[in-house]
């Protein structure tokens, strides 16, 4: 048995899971606390299945808690950000092509010293200890504790920006370093904005993993559990720790999983009409379409794989104004079951309109029976609009896509989808989320150099395939699920034998027999 | 004469990628910097080619090398001025106005930077009405303008000043000096007169970048196909729809060279496609036969979106639309084919038009 849970910005879902069967699936509102609101998940849980936490073989958690932190500029820890690279790159500054605002949340403290590789191995400059020594002491003396290293070409040859690590490590006790060749490609600008984000976001990690290993405990569950992260594998708590940035996007990616394995469609359009905002994405052959550009995070631009979403602002929370009319993007989050009107509240909401248009029987009717049918119909005329605008965009042809409707607000979409084959709403669609969370895959990743002078190139990608492949069934993917999902070369010309650096990814869905 | 604006820039860079053909480097990085020096300087006057006196000195400022490279080591910004300045002075003669060598990729936006910090105008034309990978394929060289005296310079510090005696030799001295400075290097160089521009300037590319640009975001905003926009606003054709399976890509020599492999989608299911790069895209061969050859331009879209997606940047399981373009007519004249023919690039096939290679497999 498994739970998957999904903290979202205004639900906190959770769901049973046993093999292949949902046994059973709750909704409570996020707790500004995030503790609260999953122990009151699993409490719900708990008491609706008769579950013994003994049984419980692993919890499977999805969170949008990091991105909305960035999105929000909330929670996130001063951090200086290092650059190994003069006298080159002074054109454009660390967090250069950042928004102003998310800049100054985390201080801008930015320094450029001297190094950095040449793409043949050569240095651009010596590294020089000593003024990395004085950077580390500045950055210590403004008493920040988090810290981003980069250096140009550090994905070619790690080795300065490990020394600066261990320079900043000795000046700043208890400090928190993410290294650039850790967490991203080739691309200077956008592997240095994943690991500043990442950097940044370390106390939060810390606190949330705490949070939700409290919440565990004080339910008595002592089984494992693990974050998804945005290709849709899993991490452990300690891996969330240290690269908190890499759950980025795995809301959409577990909701996506989720509807298709609810659906059982490999080919769809996922609508996931959260309490605020909605996602609409594309299952092709059962995976989610990755983004082919630099994916923008809060406005800062990094060059992670993710699931290409729209998002637009409609949610079953989303504030409706009479006059002129208008739909979102105001939202009242997880506060709906306080401040709609159904709910005894006095905003009115989507959800109010949908329960007076009298399609679902939510809260009390009563107190919306008074919204003239002229309101009614043109808020799910706007609503019909937001939703056909989207999903046209995000199509991929022509033809009518079927369309799989998840999340609890989807109990917005009445009526038909323009260039919709048909919509399916499938059993337990409120908690896709939590679900894709529960069978969230299993990776196994190959990064190591091949010398192409003894075998060739084909020889070296196959033979990373086959072992990124074995390590996904190893651990624990069913072997005809596992896919390739990323290949990456880098070729080393500063070493002999032509050397070249293979990164493999390779996913599959867990076994659930 | 008109300012160009922020907005305008961001237009510009991406209808410059489209025209980059894969390469020229992305304009992203050139864009961040020309966007920089405007907020640090003010805004730049772009010049239609007509304004410009007969007399007048214009000189392109660019960067070469490999895009691989540029990604990761951008310039200290110091090194394109100095290249710019030390050929002025070599010159002996004011520079009165700057222009871009390629309107395809990064070089549609360097010499932005340069124009905002050196207070002169741009002139709305480029060398090539695209992106190439080598120094002689440019107008300027058809007309039988001299690449030299060129200055090239690193962030390091370190430049040179080059004269050869023809065009060709100026790739091969400037190609050894920029794989040296660590495969990436800022130049001035082809300096003309206003005279000499009006004949052999591609006109109003960079405002064609800019309404390319203007067309995708367009498209994106009213839900519409943005990868036949481009497709319509750059006479061009759609070639191919599919995902990439293979990428391979090797910086040597100075240049990022490789091919890409695309399985087909949609109506192409069932074919395969190569796209073969040195920086730009040089050929692209669907099931044997090609379909699209250097000088007409390639490029790569985001198949949703329409966003170029340069050669650097590609990955494995990108889904991507092909699209061929017609290149500037004076790419078709013997002396334009001497220059960027398939056969220059080794390939053992006649040049085709793009339109009668679409007709042909029609």
């Amino acid at each position: 048995m498994r739970i998957g849970i999904d903290v979202g910005g205004t639900n906190t879902d959770a769901v049973l899971m046993d093999g292949r069967t949902v046994v059973g699936a709750v909704k409570t509102p996020t707790t500004p606390d995030v503790t609260e609101g999953v122990v009151t998940a699993l409490q719900k849980l708990i008491a609706a299945t008769q579950l013994k936490t003994t049984e419980i073989q692993a919890v499977m958690l999805g969170t949008t808690h990091f991105t909305n932190a960035v999105v929000e500029r909330r929670h996130l820890a001063p951090t200086a950000v290092i650059r190994i690279a003069l006298p080159a790159t002074s054109a454009l500054p660390p967090m250069v092509d950042w928004p102003e605002d998310l800049r100054s949340s985390l201080g801008n403290n930015y320094y450029l010293v001297h190094g950095g590789y040449e793409v043949d191995g050569r240095l651009i400059a010596a590294f020089d200890p000593a003024e990395v020594r004085h950077v580390a002491r500045q950055i210590g003396d403004a008493g920040i504790k988090s810290v981003a290293i980069s250096c140009v070409f550090s994905p070619i040859n790690a080795e300065q920006e490990e020394q600066a690590a261990a320079i900043v490590r000795e000046e700043i006790p208890g400090v928190r370093i993410t290294i650039s060749s850790a967490i991203g490609k080739l691309s200077l600008l956008e592997r240095e904005n994943a690991a500043t984000i990442n950097a940044c976001l370390g106390d939060l990690a810390d606190k949330t993993v705490l949070a939700f290993e409290k919440a565990l405990q004080q339910m008595s569950i002592s089984a494992p559990f693990f974050l998804s992260q945005n290709d849709g594998t899993l991490m452990n708590a300690d891996f969330v720790r240290e690269y908190p940035v890499l759950t980025f996007a795995s809301g959409p990616t577990n909701s996506m999983r989720g509807a298709a394995f609810l659906s059982g469609l490999k080919d769809a359009l996922v609508i996931d009409v959260g309490g605020t905002t909605s996602d609409i994405g594309m299952l092709q052959s059962g995976f989610p379409r990755v983004a082919s550009q630099a994916v923008n995070i809060g406005g800062v631009r990094t060059n992670f794989r993710m699931p290409d979403v729209y998002s637009f602002g409609l949610g079953g929370g989303s504030i409706v104004v009479e006059n002129p009319l208008q739909v979102g993007p105001q939202s009242v989050g997880y506060e709906l079951t306080k401040k709609g009107l159904v709910f005894g509240g006095d905003v009115l909401t989507t959800t109010d309109v949908i329960v007076a248009a009298g399609t679902q029987g939510i809260g009390d009717a009563s107190r919306v029976a008074s919204l003239s049918r002229n309101i009614v119909g043109r808020v799910l005329d706007r609503i019909e609009e937001m939703i056909n605008v989207s999903v046209e965009r995000m199509k991929t042809s022509a033809d009518p896509v079927p369309v799989i409707a998840v999340g609890g607000g989807s109990i917005l979409i009445v009526r038909p989808i323009s260039g919709a084959a048909a919509v399916e709403m499938p059993e337990h669609f409120a908690c896709a989320n939590a679900i894709g969370a529960a069978i969230a895959q299993v990776g196994g990743e190959v990064d190591r150099i091949f010398m192409l002078d003894k075998m060739s190139r084909e020889e070296a990608l196959d033979e990373a395939k086959q072992e990124a492949t074995n390590k996904a069934v190893e651990s624990g993917a069913e072997a005809s699920s596992v896919e390739i999902v990323d290949v990456e070369e880098v070729p080393l010309s500063y070493l002999p034998g032509n050397a070249t650096r293979i990164m493999v990814k390779a996913v599959g869905n867990l076994a659930m027999s | 004469m008109r300012m160009l604006t922020e907005q305008n820039i961001e237009d510009m860079a991406l209808g410059a990628a489209v025209l980059g053909t894969g390469g020229g480097g992305d304009p992203y990085i050139g864009k961040l910097m020309a966007l920089q020096a405007l907020r640090e300087f003010g805004p730049v006057r772009m010049l239609d080619v007509d304004e410009i006196n007969d007399e007048e000195m214009v000189v392109p400022a660019a960067m070469m090398g490999a895009p691989t490279v540029m990604i990761e080591k951008i310039p200290s910004g110091k090194e394109l001025l100095s290249a710019f300045k030390d050929l002025a002075s070599y010159i002996g003669r004011p520079i009165t106005a700057v222009m871009s060598i390629e309107a395809g990729g990064l070089n549609s936006m360097m010499p932005i930077s340069v124009a905002a910090s050196m207070n002169l105008p741009l002139v709305d034309c480029d060398g090539m009405g695209r992106a190439f990978p080598e120094i002689q394929m440019v107008t300027h060289t058809i007309f039988g303008v001299s690449a030299t005296p060129m200055t090239i310079a690193d962030e390091k510090g370190n430049s040179a000043l080059i004269n050869t005696i023809n065009n060709r030799w100026t790739e091969t001295f400037s190609r050894s000096i920029a794989i040296d400075m660590g495969g990436s290097a800022l130049i001035a160089l082809y300096a003309a007169t206003g005279k000499q521009l009006k004949e052999l300037a591609v006109r109003g590319t960079m405002t064609f970048a800019e309404e390319i640009g203007k067309t995708v975001r367009a498209a994106r905003r009213q839900e519409s196909n943005p990868v036949d926009a481009v497709r319509r606003v750059t006479n061009g054709f759609l070639l191919f729809k599919g995902k990439i399976v293979d990428i391979q890509r090797r910086t040597v020599g100075g240049f990022a060279r490789g091919e890409a492999h695309l399985d087909g989608i949609e109506q192409y299911a069932g074919s395969k496609l190569e796209i073969d790069f040195q920086n730009e895209h040089l050929v692209a061969i669907r099931d044997g036969r090609y379909v699209a050859t250097v000088p007409d331009l390639i490029a790569i879209l985001d198949v949703d979106t329409g966003e170029p997606i340069t050669t650097e940047a590609i990955r494995y399981g990108f889904r991507v639309a092909v699209i061929g373009m017609p290149c500037d007519a004076r790419w078709r004249l013997p002396k334009g084919l001497e220059l960027a023919a398939p056969r220059y690039f080794g390939y053992d096939v006649d040049y085709v038009p793009i339109e009668d290679l679409v007709a042909q497999s029609n």
